[in-house]
């Protein structure tokens, strides 16, 4: 598939340079708000939006910052924009706001965005860092988005709460696996998504 | 079996490569190594082969599991009868009772597990690996007989391929497969496997006045008045002999102690489990329980069973005889394997006491020490050198 030079930090990251299942990164909170769909999607969201403006913003600054107090300059940036979506979270999806708990304060320490900022950012002019802002977040959030799916539909029958498997399966004697909830079906499921990936990208098997 | 082996020779290059069925040699060899043995020869240097492969060290474990697994079904057919106030208590009757209720979950394990073998094989190119014979029978006898096959299904499938085949397969695995199982189906559903309903079968019928199905440790877990009684499905209470032949519900296989012992002598004879962990899995659950009795509360009423009880009930004879001398997930040095077997003893025991949430702590306990038998043994062999790298150095 041919992409335009100029989309690359845009399309790289969901799949070849995925953070979560090629890099590693950001794997705390994917196990911790991916019991269901919901609070996955409202985290996608809302890391996509810190890191896209956090980079544009780090970019537009990147010669001005002092290369020896960078790191305090990218937190503070990235403090202030969590600030603002846990602000906006809480005015409008009360419920929401209050399942994913500290995770929305905890995006402040998500490795994905220092990486980018890091990496990305400091070396790249506004536009492509945006790009690349948006399309780390999107690759962060469909590996959320998909682990949710499996723990969500196996682990309470239910998709974005609305009941999936039939009555007429419980009473076939069909239960939800109690295991999905927990956090360490996340990680197999992560394992078997990078499974997957690896067996279908022959160039990133070691 | 001349005969058989006649027809097998015959049949044989069809499978070898550049044969009709090439593609499923691995799935004949299997077989064919499971009938006879092979009569490979080295091809090269000097070697002596023992006869003695994998497959039959396999299949004298079995052997040592026929007790626990007749004894098993028959005590399933007892409690049913008890349960269901069935005067008819004449041995085969009790036996066919519990020989059908257990036989779909035997079916069960067998079918998907080796299936699951023989697929990976395949797309491997390996040979077929034995180590499902054993995990398959396991398995059922280490669950309620009222497990329902679809989950005991989905939770071998999960322990093969993530305990076992991610890593490489029979021999790589660095978790007990059967107890990934049993540890799989106990977070993911657990009110199939524990509580007052599944332990006995009451296929249907009605139960008696002053029934009750729960086992004598799940009885104690979930005491509240510091009874220290443990009562049989009829409200009778428990003798000490009870406890030791095993009539008393539980998972299937594991009531047992006596027939436990049996399979014990059959291993040890055989030189397939290790003295060691047995000995002192024992010592350590002994220890162990002995010092929780003298620290008896209310607060904990499984303290306040003996030790010779606590090591009688439960499936703690049962792990550390058949669980913890799995040779593949133990420790490897001799000083290793001490530590390992204490530990599991005393694991299970402090679990089962202190942790009401679960009433049996052996699964727990073996499949936390697996994790650690590397290390263990990391640091028995680096003391090792370390002592002799001392007495090398003289001085300089």
């Amino acid at each position: 598939m041919k992409v335009n030079k100029s989309l690359l930090p845009l399309v790289n990251p969901l799949s070849k340079d995925n953070p979560v299942i090629v890099q590693v990164l950001g794997i705390c909170s994917a196990l911790a708000v991916t019991a269901k769909l919901e609070p996955a999607l409202v985290m996608t969201i809302s890391v996509t939006a810190v890191l896209a403006l956090a980079n544009v913003i780090i970019s537009l600054l990147r010669n001005t910052i002092p290369t020896s107090i960078r790191i305090i300059v990218q937190l503070v940036v990235v403090a202030a924009l969590v600030v603002i979506v846990d602000q906006v979270l809480k005015a409008w999806n009360y419920e929401v706001s209050k399942a994913l708990s500290v995770f929305i304060g905890l995006i402040i320490t998500n490795c994905i965005i220092m990486g980018r900022l890091e990496a990305f950012a400091m070396s790249n002019r506004p536009w492509p860092s945006f790009l690349d802002g948006i399309g780390n977040g999107l690759g962060y959030g469909i590996i959320l988005v998909i682990v949710a799916f499996f723990r969500e539909l196996l682990g309470s029958g239910t998709l974005l709460g609305y009941q999936v498997i039939p009555q007429s399966w419980y009473d076939a004697g069909y239960q939800n696996n109690g295991m999905m909830i927990l956090p360490p079906m996340a990680l197999i499921t992560v394992a078997c998504i990078i499974w997957v990936h690896r067996s279908r990208n022959k160039d990133l098997q070691e | 079996m001349k005969g058989l082996k006649k027809k097998i020779d015959s049949v044989k290059p069809q499978f070898e490569k550049g044969g009709k069925f090439s593609k499923l040699h691995s799935v004949f060899d299997g077989f064919y190594t499971f009938l006879f043995t092979p009569n490979e020869t080295s091809k090269s240097g000097v070697h002596i082969h023992d006869s003695n492969d994998s497959k039959r060290t396999m299949i004298m474990v079995v052997l040592a599991l026929i007790p626990c697994c007749l004894f098993g079904m028959w005590n399933v057919g007892l409690q049913h009868a008890l349960a269901t106030g069935d005067p008819d208590h004449s041995l085969f009757h009790l036996f066919f009772y519990g020989f059908w209720a257990v036989l779909p979950q035997i079916l069960t394990a067998y079918i998907v597990g080796l299936g699951i073998e023989f697929v990976v094989a395949q797309l491997r190119g390996h040979e077929i690996q034995e180590g499902f014979l054993v995990s398959g029978i396991l398995i059922p006898m280490i669950c309620p007989v009222s497990t329902p096959c679809w989950m005991l299904a989905v939770a071998v499938a999960f322990a093969v391929i993530f305990a076992k085949e991610v890593f490489g397969g029979t021999g790589y695995n660095f978790l007990n497969v059967a107890l990934v199982t049993r540890a799989f189906l106990f977070f993911a559903y657990p009110s199939q496997m524990s509580g007052d309903n599944v332990f006995v079968s009451l296929g249907g019928a009605n139960a008696v006045d002053g029934y009750s199905g729960a086992t004598p440790l799940g009885q104690l877990a979930a005491s509240t008045t510091g009874q220290v009684e443990v009562l049989g499905v009829t409200g009778d209470p428990l003798s000490y002999a009870d406890m030791f032949f095993g009539f008393y519900p539980g998972s299937w296989g594991e009531t047992s102690t006596f027939c436990i012992l049996i399979g014990l002598v059959i291993l040890l004879a055989t030189g397939i489990a290790s003295w060691r962990i047995v000995l002192s899995g024992i010592v350590g659950g002994f220890f162990m329980s002995l010092l929780a009795h003298n620290f008896a509360t209310p607060l904990y009423p499984v303290t306040y069973l003996t030790p010779l009880e606590q090591l009688s009930l439960g499936g703690f004879a049962f792990a550390i005889v058949f669980m913890a001398t799995d040779p593949v997930t133990a420790c490897r040095t001799n000083i290793g394997k001490y530590i390992y077997g204490f530990l599991i003893g005393a694991v299970a025991i402090i679990i089962r006491c202190y942790n009401t949430g679960y009433p049996e702590g052996a699964m727990l306990a073996v499949l936390l020490m697996n994790c650690f038998a590397s290390l263990i043994d990391y640091c028995v062999v680096n003391s090792n050198i370390n002592r002799r790298l001392k007495r090398a150095i003289v001085k300089n």
